[in-house]
This record gives structure tokens, C-alpha cells and sequence, in this order.
């Protein structure tokens, strides 16, 4: 039965996905609808609205202007931004990368630093480690990820100034290799990655930490310790990969939470990806850039929280034989 | 406070000892003492703040930018106006959406909750959906979009984040009231003829009361984080100073470059603060509820 398990699992992904379509329609067309900003320009006559009306296809019915909306999505039409007058696509396939290269970054340094440190509170639960550990990631969980990053430029990129304080790569430089260039990013890299890292770590490690703890007081541990392996090869070999498994659901559950963060370090690392992009359609009013990293924001979340399924259906044997 | 009451009937329903209960939870622990101190000033200051502030937090001056002196404890911003006022009129803001806006998560997240779970069927089918839904969006674009659309105020992150954080609430409602529904004095109760607006009053709610309560505290805390990462996007109420303003305003401003640290750490540990001692005092209720949470520290 296990290939129903995840048919099951990727119609709920789409339905979920026909939910944004809807809503994302609805939102925009009824609540932001085109016209009334169009109304605003003092010089369209009304014979002018109609005829803009008419080329946004806003005569139709409401049936109609969905059907329109949903082909025109998956042709990857995303509409034209106020602002720039590019394709919403356009920018934000330009604007993606980026955001995926730090967003990756920060996961992946979050997981493996995050985990590590909730071994270490684990076997040495109630010492002053422990203790430690725990108020830094209540720390990180209450501090909100865009003034960690101010203070981190505040701190490395102005008292003692040896990190960028923004972008992605020194304005105006030839680089006379893709190496150099490669480099060069990653230097920006450095101080965003950090902020995200600092973000995303408290949760893994909280959930690395009670599932070593629960790991610890099992029989089978109990039971290698009795036939006299060392301890440091009981975690590790042992206690460690048992203790893994909540880490992949824990990192479905945090994608909404690595959005937000990508909007807001984004924003202070002048970093140009969909969260920047995001944040100037704020402040441009530029509602179909907004509508367009609603919509992308979403499915990668979808998207994601599916992965984090199959992995954990590829994982977990139980899952399996239901 | 108006919460106390709520504290107290809450305790009550867990079966266990009344008041005296809570205010050992609260004032037993270092984690409940720090909780309930940095709660209790900053709810002061949302009432008082403006009474207490050395300085009227939008008088601007010349004196722009300036570091911490006599005159001006935390400096000032690139208005010239006081920090030190401005934090402490900021308190307000925080405290006013993060209990509203959780208050109206509640609301709905129970009701939602109470009616998928204990009217089953195609109601539990649509409304689980849509709180699958709501768990799975991204909450911060989701509130972006809403709040752009219309128009910031006070008013509408309320409602904004009231809205966009209801589901988890619904979620562990509805599983409470699953196991809930099938118990022996429910059952006993339906038997009598009951009817099921009494049923919920009398048997689930109070038993699900605790729940919701506990959650709602951990809420409170998303809702000032959720306000002050709105407010310091642009989407505040541009009629008034919270911390994500001050954070606003400092970082377009230039305010790290001028390495003015005066005007940009302040905000960020107000909100740290104030959400961490939100958030202990929700862990505290959370694991009086489920003392097994407690075995795990």
C-alpha cells in the first residue's frame, strides 16, 4: 500500500496549489482590483478605462478572467511589474538563484550545526553545556533575524570592517576568472548566511536534542553500553542515526519560516533575490510583482514540504509497510 | 490584567490545585520570575509609556544622530528625536497587536477547531482542509500581500496576523476534541438528551480551555514577532512608533553604517525581551498541561 501513501500525499500537494490559484485570484482581482488604480491616474478619460479594461480582459466574466488567470500562470505569464515594465516571470527567474544559494546555505549550516550542537546538549543533559545551549536557542528563537543581521554589519562590516555589508558582488569589478567571481560572492555570502543560520539553528538543534534524549534512555542503548562498546562510538554509531529521522520532518515545517527569513535578510543585505524583490513591490504598491513571489513563495513551500515527504518515506521503513 | 482570570479558571480545568498553583508556576522558577517581571513592565510602559518618556518621541531636532548623553539616554535618530522616549512609547504597539491579534487567533482557532472536531464529517473534512491550507502558505508573504492590500493601521495587523495564525490553534483544538467526544460523560451526557451547544459548553470547552490558553500565550509571542517584521517591511501604521518602525526607520536611515548602535540595538532587544518572556510563560503553561514536556528538560 505504500504507493498510495504518497499519491495520497502529492494530491493533497495539488490541491494545496489549486487553493493558491484561487485565492491568489480572488485576492488580487476582487480586493486589489486593477481598475481602481487605474482610476487614480488623472488623466484617463473613462473611454480609456474601458479600453484598459478591455486589454487586462477585466470585461469578462468572473469564470472567465479565472480560466485566463490560471492559463496564463502556467504558461508562466505572471503579468508585467508596475515598476519596471519587465515580466514578473522574467524578474523573478533573475531574482531565484540567489535566493536559493543563501537559503540553501543557511539549511544546510543550520542542519549540520544544529543537530551537532543538540548532540552534545544531549549527552550532557542538565550540565552547564546544556544549559548553555538552550538559552541561546531560546535567544535566536526571540530575536527577531533582521536585527541579528543589523548587528552583524553593525559589528563586521563597520567596527571592524573585514565582511560587505550588502549585495552579492563588488559593484564594477572585472573578474579575470569565474573562480575569482566565485569568490567574491562568497564573501557577501558570508554575513546573510550567518543570519540565517543564526535563525534556523535553534529549532534543529531543540529537535536533535530531545530526539537524542529519547534515543539515550532506549533498551538497544542501554544494551551496547552493557557489552562494553565505548560511549563516544555508542552516540555515534548508534544513538545519532536513530536520533536523525525528526530532523526531516522538522525541516518541512520550517520552509514557511525560511521564506519569511529570506524576505527580511534579503531586505537588509541588499541581496537580490525574491525577497528583496518582495520588499521593493512593498513599497512600489507594484501589485503584480507581490502577487507573483505570493505565488512562488507558495509553491516552493508546497514543493518542499513534498520532498521532506518522499525523503522521510524514503527513510523510514515503518511508513513503508502501512 | 485581564488574562488572570482566564490563568485561573485554565488551572482550574486541569483538575489540579487553583490560584495558589499558578502563581507558583509563575514565581517558582527563574524562567517564570523573568517571564512575568519583563511582561509586567513592558504592559506598564503600553499603558504609561507616553506618561513615563523623558521626551515627546516625535519632537525632531537638529541634534541628529547624536550618541548617548545626559540629555538624551540612548541618543537620537536621524529625526533627532529621542531613542529612550521612543522605545518606551513603542511597548505599546507590541503589546496591543500581540494580545489582540492572538485573541482573534483563538477565536477562530477553536471555533474551528470545536466544530471540525466534534460535528465530524463534511465539516471536519472542509474545515481541515482549510487549516491544512492555512499551515502550509508561507505566513509572512501571505501577511505582506493582505497588509499591502489594504492600507496599513493598527487595525489591520490585528487582523492581518489574526487571520493568518489561527491554524495551529484549530489543529491541536480538534485533536483535544476528538478524544474528548468519545468519553464516557459525553457519551452519558448525549444519552440525556443533551444538546450539543450544552455538551460544548459544559464538557468540551472547559476541558479544552487549557489548551487553548496555553497555546494562545505562545502566540502572543509569533504576533509581536509577526508585527514588528511587518511594521520594519513598511507595513506599520505610519501614525505611530513601534520597535519594527524604529528598525525601519534606523536601518534606512543609514543608522549601522553610522554606526550608531544606540538607535539600532535598543528596538531588537525590546522585541527580544518581550517575546522571550511571552514565550517562557507559555512553555511554563504548556508543560503544566503536559507534564511530560517537563520530563524532557
Amino acid at each position: 500500500m505504500s504507493g498510495r501513501w504518497l499519491a495520497g500525499k502529492v494530491a493533497a500537494a495539488l490541491v494545496t496549489l489549486a487553493f493558491v490559484l484561487v485565492f491568489n485570484f480572488f485576492l488580487f482581482r476582487v480586493m486589489g482590483d486593477p481598475t481602481t488604480q487605474l482610476a487614480r491616474l488623472p488623466q484617463s478619460t473613462p473611454e480609456e478605462i474601458e479600453k484598459l479594461r478591455a486589454d487586462y480582459g477585466l470585461d469578462k466574466s468572473v469564470v472567465g478572467q479565472f480560466a485566463d488567470y490560471v492559463g496564463d500562470t502556467l504558461r508562466l505569464d505572471l503579468g508585467i511589474s508596475q515598476r519596471t515594465r519587465e515580466r514578473v516571470w522574467d524578474e523573478i527567474a533573475t531574482a531565484m538563484p540567489w535566493t536559493l544559494l543563501l537559503v540553501g546555505t543557511g539549511t544546510l549550516l543550520a542542519t549540520l550545526i544544529g543537530s551537532w550542537l543538540g548532540v552534545i546538549a544531549a549527552t550532557r543533559r542538565g550540565q552547564k553545556a546544556d544549559d548553555g545551549l538552550l538559552g541561546f536557542s531560546l535567544f535566536t528563537y526571540a530575536a527577531p533575524e533582521y536585527w541579528i543581521g543589523i548587528i552583524l554589519i553593525l559589528v563586521f562590516a563597520v567596527w571592524i570592517p573585514v565582511l560587505p555589508a550588502g549585495q552579492q558582488v563588488t559593484p564594477g569589478v572585472e573578474f579575470s576568472s569565474f573562480f575569482a567571481e566565485a569568490l567574491d560572492v562568497a564573501e557577501h555570502l558570508i554575513l546573510p548566511a550567518t543570519a540565517m543560520t543564526l535563525m534556523l539553528l535553534g529549532q534543529y538543534f531543540l529537535i536533535m536534542r530531545s530526539s537524542m534524549v529519547d534515543v539515550l534512555t532506549e533498551d538497544f542503548i542501554t544494551v551496547k553500553r552493557a557489552i562494553g562498546l565505548p560511549w563516544d562510538r555508542v552516540v555515534r554509531s548508534h544513538a545519532v542515526p536513530n536520533a536523525l529521522l525528526p530532523l526531516v520532518t522538522l525541516s518541512a515545517i520550517q520552509f514557511g519560516g525560511v521564506v519569511a527569513g529570506a524576505i527580511t535578510i534579503e531586505t537588509i543585505f541588499s541581496w537580490p533575490g525574491l525577497g528583496e524583490l518582495t520588499f521593493t513591490a512593498i513599497n512600489d504598491k507594484d501589485f503584480p510583482v507581490l502577487q507573483g513571489t505570493f505565488l512562488i513563495f507558495s509553491v516552493g513551500v508546497i514543493v518542499a514540504n513534498l520532498l521532506a515527504d518522499c525523503l522521510y518515506f524514503a527513510l523510514d521503513p515503518r511508513v513503508q509497510s502501512k | 490584567m485581564s488574562g488572570s482570570a482566564i490563568t485561573v479558571s485554565a488551572v482550574d480545568a486541569t483538575g489540579e490545585a487553583g490560584e495558589r498553583s499558578v502563581r507558583e508556576l509563575m514565581l517558582g522558577t527563574w524562567r517564570g520570575r523573568f517571564g512575568v517581571g519583563v511582561l509586567g513592565l513592558f504592559c506598564f510602559l503600553a499603558v504609561f509609556g507616553s506618561l513615563v518618556a523623558p521626551d515627546d518621541p516625535f519632537a525632531s531636532s537638529l541634534d541628529v544622530m547624536a550618541p548617548p548623553s545626559a540629555e538624551h539616554l540612548l541618543g537620537t535618530t536621524e529625526q533627532g528625536s529621542d531613542v529612550f522616549s521612543q522605545l518606551l512609547v513603542g511597548a505599546r504597539v507590541s503589546i496591543v497587536v500581540g494580545f489582540a491579534a492572538a485573541l482573534i487567533s483563538a477565536l477562530l482557532g477553536s471555533a474551528v477547531g470545536l466544530a471540525s472536531g466534534y460535528f465530524g464529517g463534511w465539516t471536519d473534512r472542509i474545515l481541515d482542509a482549510l487549516e491544512n491550507w492555512f499551515l502550509v502558505i508561507p505566513t509572512l508573504p501571505l501577511m505582506i500581500v493582505l497588509a499591502r492590500l489594504l492600507d496599513p493601521s493598527l487595525t489591520v495587523l490585528i487582523v492581518v496576523i489574526g487571520l493568518t495564525s489561527w491554524a495551529g490553534t484549530g489543529r491541536i483544538v480538534r485533536a483535544q476534541v476528538l478524544t474528548l467526544r468519545e468519553r464516557a460523560f459525553v457519551e452519558r451526557a448525549r444519552a440525556l438528551g443533551a444538546s450539543d451547544t450544552y455538551i460544548i459548553r459544559t464538557h468540551i470547552l472547559p476541558n479544552t480551555a487549557p489548551l487553548i490558553f496555553a497555546n494562545t500565550v505562545l502566540i502572543v509571542a509569533v504576533a509581536i514577532l509577526s508585527e514588528a517584521a511587518l511594521s520594519f517591511l513598511g507595513l506599520g501604521d505610519p501614525t505611530r512608533i513601534s520597535w519594527g518602525t524604529m528598525l525601519e526607520n534606523a536601518f534606512e536611515s543609514g543608522a549601522p553604517s553610522a554606526e550608531a548602535w544606540w538607535y539600532v540595538i535598543p528596538p531588537g532587544l525590546c522585541i527580544t525581551m518581550l517575546v522571550l518572556a511571552v514565550a517562557l510563560i507559555g512553555f511554563l503553561f504548556e508543560e503544566h498541561i503536559n507534564p511530560r514536556l517537563r520530563d524532557q528538560r
